[in-house]
């Protein structure tokens, strides 16, 4: 049991002729995932790397069975590859890529909401379910097959929090960067639900940083729904106000969106936040 | 992206937004000049600067004549302007707008953004023009009005409507505000801004709308496809560490504590920071160098930490993911050989290929000191940035 991806799902990678999708498609096939094709447009018919290449998304799901695609198109494109994903009625879409603009998000969220896409990003590292397989950047060496899942805004800080549970012997189950743009397709919400369904995910590692309201939001939901342990983390109790930390989602504004007052929301909500980040680990062995 | 207000303007102008008649200077005599050609009446002389809050700071004058412009202009020009945005260390006055003095009746406020949870941009209108919105928004959220732009039907006539009536618009001014509103979605769409703020929009007696002051901001990620903003860019109002990062890719943000720190991710740097802090020091920035840096890269970030005079003990917190962390070490290696870092520098990584990371940082002689979790690294490097006793 997993959530989202498993060693059935099949794989197509959008830009798989480009730097990063090559490299991130040999990744994912050497770490046992079906990798089956990928789609650079202009390039259909040839083969890269053993793997078949399309034009359109449409002619790979139709050639390859794919059902479930990750996204390494530069910015420019990538809400057109979204878009694109979510037209073939790929079940998951994956969107690697840093850097589109917030326009363009604003369309491809319109298309991405009437279809049957999930949507894991963008401005995310994917995920990967330990042991099985994965669909994006998270370094797969460092996971192991478990009983914690994670959810997170943040590439790196996703890496410690896996290093940390697979040090300490509980593994995870699937880990999840949902990104840190202002619109991602999966919120926080999304993935606990999936989580609570999950038989073999027993507590929860959940990582937000400043900005936005979805760690408030999902403090709520978590109120009210979630039965499992979860341990939080805040990134950013010591940024200053009105400055883009890095990711596009990542600032304070308007005294709004502070560290403080997502850690206070999820205290109250039952969730186990620790202060540093080098505590989870060890807060999620306390908690299971 | 941000820009000045009389930047903000002239964009808003072309889009159909009256606004004062105005002109920008950058020395007094023209203010005097300035002003006389506006009338030689009542001006209005404001300093430019990105930083909220001029007002209260004392860079807005309201003047009777044109002598009395130059002299406002004269007071504020090469001065550091304090606002709450600006911190008690303040901006240089290097422009001021001379703009035509108008009798106001009434001040709202007019915005366009983007939403998270709505994933759509939004337009909010408010009678409490002329204050801080956030306090607007914080004590009676029920005076705020807001419709949501669909991203295929854009701002319709009905939305437009809704507003200009809880602005309690009547008659013609109806109309007019629909044309503002409209005006402003324009020229957001357009510029991919992340920002346009109207505070406030006045009504002036004889029943005219006026944007009195305007604020862009653009979404940094377009600014690719929009080569008329980037003139726009006053690099003056940037620190200039963080301008000279942007020309490497860095992203780096100056702080005010001593401890430098060079991270590999945005959210992992900013738990870096966060962790210094518990570990009772105060980081001197926030900087990620990326999932793909190479050996130059981490070359030029260490020079640009170095040049924060403040930096008293460097933390380096490596996750290695993409990066490998013996390429990692090749680079702060050849780094410190190249510039002589002349402060204890603690290296913390994890991840792909530690342990050939680990070795040439043993085997390069250099006087690095090592740790295995973030919180001994933190600890460490607490304890060699603190001023010897």
């Amino acid at each position: 049991m997993a959530v989202l991806i498993d060693k059935n799902t099949r794989l197509i990678v959008q830009g798989i002729t480009g730097r990063e999708g090559t490299f991130h498609a040999s990744q994912a096939q050497a770490y046992g995932t079906q990798v089956v094709g990928g789609v650079t447009p202009g390039k259909g018919g040839t083969t890269h790397e053993g793997w078949p290449v399309f034009n359109t998304v449409a002619d790979a799901v139709r050639e390859t069975g794919a059902n479930a695609s990750v996204i390494f198109v530069p910015p420019p494109f990538a809400a057109d590859a979204i878009m694109e994903a979510a037209d073939a009625q790929l079940p998951l879409a994956v969107c690697v890529t840093e850097g589109i603009p917030v326009l363009d998000m604003v369309k491809a969220m319109a298309v991405v909401r009437g279809s049957r896409t999930r949507l894991i990003g963008p401005n995310c590292p994917g995920l990967i379910t330990a042991g099985q397989a994965k669909a994006g950047i998270i370094p797969g060496h460092i996971c192991k097959e478990g009983r914690v899942g994670i959810v997170s805004k943040s590439g790196t800080l996703t890496y410690e929090a896996i290093h940390q549970l697979t040090k300490l012997g509980l593994g995870q189950t699937t880990c999840i960067g949902i990104g840190g743009d202002p619109l991602i397709g999966t919120s926080f919400i999304d993935a606990l639900g999936l989580f609570a369904e999950d038989a073999q995910t027993e507590a929860v590692v959940m990582i937000g940083e400043i900005g936005g309201s979805a760690e408030q939001e999902a403090a709520e939901w978590i109120r009210a729904n979630f039965k499992k342990p979860v341990v939080g983390f805040i990134a950013g109790q010591t940024a200053p106000p009105g400055r883009r930390m890095g990711h596009a989602g990542a600032i304070i504004s308007g005294g709004t969106g502070t560290a403080a007052e997502k850690m206070d929301a999820l205290t109250a909500a039952g969730v186990h936040v620790v202060k540093s980040p080098a505590d989870i680990g060890e807060a999620i062995r306390g908690a299971i | 992206m941000k820009i000045h207000e009389y930047q903000g303007k002239a964009i808003l102008a072309k889009y159909g937004v009256p606004v004062p008649q105005g002109e920008v200077v950058f020395d007094a005599a023209s203010a005097r000049e300035a002003a006389k050609r506006l009338g030689g009446g009542v001006v209005v002389v404001k300093a430019q600067i990105h930083a909220g809050g001029r007002g209260k700071g004392g860079g807005v004058k309201v003047v009777q004549n044109a002598a009395e412009a130059e002299e406002a202009a004269r007071n504020m020009l090469g001065k550091k302007l304090v606002t709450y945005q600006t911190g008690p260390a303040g901006q240089v006055v290097t422009r001021v707008l001379v703009e035509q003095g108008l009798k106001i009746k009434k001040e709202m406020y007019l915005a366009v953004l983007i939403d998270r949870s709505s994933e759509r941009a939004v337009l909010m209108v408010s009678q409490e023009g002329g204050v801080e919105i956030e306090k607007v928004a914080a004590e009676t959220p029920e005076k705020i009005h807001k419709v949501f732009i669909h991203p295929a039907a854009g701002l319709s006539g009905f939305q437009t409507r809704q507003l200009a009536f809880a602005l309690d618009l009547e008659g013609p001014q109806i109309a007019a505000a629909g044309k503002v509103m409209n005006a402003i979605w324009e020229a957001f769409k357009n510029t991919d801004a992340s920002l346009v703020e109207i505070n406030p929009l006045i009504v002036t007696e004889d029943g005219a709308l006026l944007a009195l002051d305007a604020k862009m901001n653009f979404d940094d990620n377009a600014l690719y496809r929009h080569a008329e903003l980037k003139d726009l860019r006053d690099q003056a109002e940037e620190d200039p560490l963080e301008v000279e990062a942007s020309k490497f890719a860095l992203n780096y943000i100056k702080l005010d504590g001593t401890i430098g720190c060079m991270v590999n991710g945005a959210g992992l740097a900013m738990a870096t920071m966060d962790i210094i802090k518990l570990a009772g020091g105060s980081p001197a920035n926030f900087l990620d160098v990326g999932g793909g840096a190479n050996a130059e890269q981490i070359k030029n970030a260490f020079r640009i930490l170095m040049s924060d005079t403040s930096v008293k003990a460097v933390f380096i917190n490596i996750f290695g993911g993409i990066l490998r962390c013996d390429i990692l070490a090749e680079g702060v290696i050849a780094a410190v050989k190249d510039l002589g870092v002349p402060v204890p520098i603690v290296i913390r990584m994890e991840g792909t290929n530690v342990e050939k990371g680990k070795q040439m940082l043993r085997d390069s002689g250099l006087n690095f000191t090592t740790a295995d979790t973030m919180s001994e690294g933190a600890d460490r490097v607490v304890a060699l940035g603190a001023p010897a006793a």
